[in-house]
């Protein structure tokens, strides 16, 4: 019997490389359409004087940004790279991780992006100068592309994250509860308007993953699922009712969107991931 | 309200004036410092050493910039969360220190210092770094400079805008600006 081959296609270590350096450049300069027009639109609405001039500098900030290459915050983030690798992709000539990771210190150098990661984080707290390492998500899934996004992800709001196993009993009022405390007491720290991440079910770490994921999802796009969907709206309902506003000095816009993603549990279990996202939601993708 | 133009070091006068909710435009000189080097700063008070800067009457930006490009003397230059420097505050306060620029609500402890030593808090817009840094006329790394982005600067601004969040009096614009908007949880 002739042995199966699978058709593999290569992808030079080098390419990914070169494209995670201009992700995390593009990133840091040019905010995404969809979180611009969420921006435009919460300028229309919002009720605060100072919070639509806050707006108003925000929106201002990005068209800085995007002219100048500047980054859109002097916290350029912590990257977060997400791969998602196709079964029939092979990767040549170097090894995947350390292509990404060197993609990471030539975006943040070439860019001029701020080095933010420190090692040692409870003692020595000395900066690597390069804003590696990464944090690497990977994941297979069927095809032979590669698709990377890279998350540039700020601290302010990153340190107002929480995961919290419930019981399984206290079921959606219980969600809704712990989320709305959580953003109500970051308040203006992470940097509002928000995008909230959530992870709902999986396991602790699974939570946590499912709600940094949730950030990626254009702004506003609802869960493919009304009951998810649902619970969405009237999250954001209720976040926008605590009068928070624009960098938390009051106002309607606390919250541009929750984006929410679920998976089954074990029967004991109800795990609650938050992730908060400030208003320079910074990520880009591309495809190899 | 109307916005005032203040000049940085900051007097005692100007400082009464200040209200919350009032828009400001600083020009002058004020510090660039974080985290790290206020860590340093407590350590130097401790050991009786002298500060990097005399403190009276100044005005700190909790800020760590992104570096500059060539040909250009900074990158973006927004606020970073104040909270973190909430605990070494009123020692800056009492050693002269009268107002400080960043994001995000201050503690009781720092709001009470305030009060007592005579200063003011600032907010500028978070995560406008980039429109914030067409304020900046001139950077000069002044101490500390192993720390890098932390490294205290001192920046000479032009109209850099910001609003009075906590003034003299004791009122806090975070609690009165939720306060006028919420809706749930009263």
């Amino acid at each position: 019997m002739r042995p199966i081959v699978p058709k593999l296609r290569e992808i030079k270590a080098s390419d990914i490389t070169e494209t995670v350096a201009q992700l995390c450049q593009r990133a840091n300069f040019e905010l995404d359409e969809d979180v611009l027009a969420a921006l435009k639109l919460a300028q229309q609405t919002e009720e605060s004087p100072l919070g639509k001039e806050f707006l108003h500098q925000i929106i201002e900030n990005a068209q800085i940004a995007e002219r100048k290459s500047l980054p859109l915050c002097q916290d350029c983030g912590t990257a977060v790279v997400f791969l998602e690798i196709g079964q029939e992709a092979h990767i040549v000539d170097g090894d995947l991780y350390t292509a990404v990771t060197e993609g990471v210190r030539q975006g943040y150098t070439q860019g001029y992006l701020r080095k933010s990661m420190v090692s040692q984080p409870f003692s020595a707290r000395k900066n690597t100068k390069d804003n590696t390492p990464p944090v690497i998500h990977t994941e297979i899934v069927p095809g032979d592309r590669v698709k990377i996004i890279c998350l540039c992800k700020g601290a302010g709001a990153e340190n107002m994250s929480k995961l919290a196993m419930l019981k399984p009993g206290d079921g959606r009022e219980g969600i809704i509860d712990l989320v709305v405390r959580t953003v109500d007491e970051a308040g203006a720290d992470p940097c509002p308007p928000l995008i909230v991440g959530l992870g709902i079910g999986s396991t602790a770490e699974g939570a946590m993953l499912l709600a940094e994921k949730a950030l990626l999802r254009p702004i506003g796009k609802p869960n493919p699922d009304p009951e998810v969907a649902e619970l969405e709206q009237e999250l954001l309902s209720r976040i926008n009712d605590l009068g928070i506003g624009p960098l938390g000095l009051g106002g309607r816009t606390t919250a541009l969107a929750v984006h929410a993603e679920v998976r089954p549990t074990h029967i004991a279990s109800l795990p609650v991931a938050v992730n908060l996202q400030c208003h320079s939601a910074r990520h880009k993708e591309a495809r190899l | 309200m109307d916005t005032v133009k203040i000049t940085s070091p900051i007097e005692a006068k100007t400082i009464e004036e200040l209200t919350v909710g009032t828009p400001v435009l600083i020009s002058g000189v004020i510090y660039a410092a974080r985290d790290a080097a206020h860590h340093r700063f407590i350590q130097a008070l401790d050991n009786r050493e002298t500060l990097p800067f005399p403190m009276k009457g100044q005005i700190i930006y909790y800020t760590g910039p992104s570096p500059a490009r060539p040909g250009r003397i900074i990158g973006s230059v927004g606020p970073t969360t104040s909270a973190r420097m909430d605990g070494y505050t009123p020692r800056l306060l009492a050693a002269g220190i009268k107002a400080m620029i960043g994001k995000g609500s201050r503690s009781p402890e720092v709001r009470e210092a305030m009060q007592k030593y005579k200063a003011v808090y600032f907010v500028a817009t978070g995560g406008a770094g980039a429109l914030l840094a067409q304020s900046i006329k001139k950077v000069e790394i002044i101490a500390y400079e192993d720390l890098g982005a932390e490294a205290v600067r001192l920046l000479t601004v032009e109209n850099f805008p910001a609003i009075v969040a906590n003034d003299i009096y004791g009122e806090d614009l975070f609690e009165q600006g939720r306060a006028q908007y919420r809706r749930w949880g009263k």
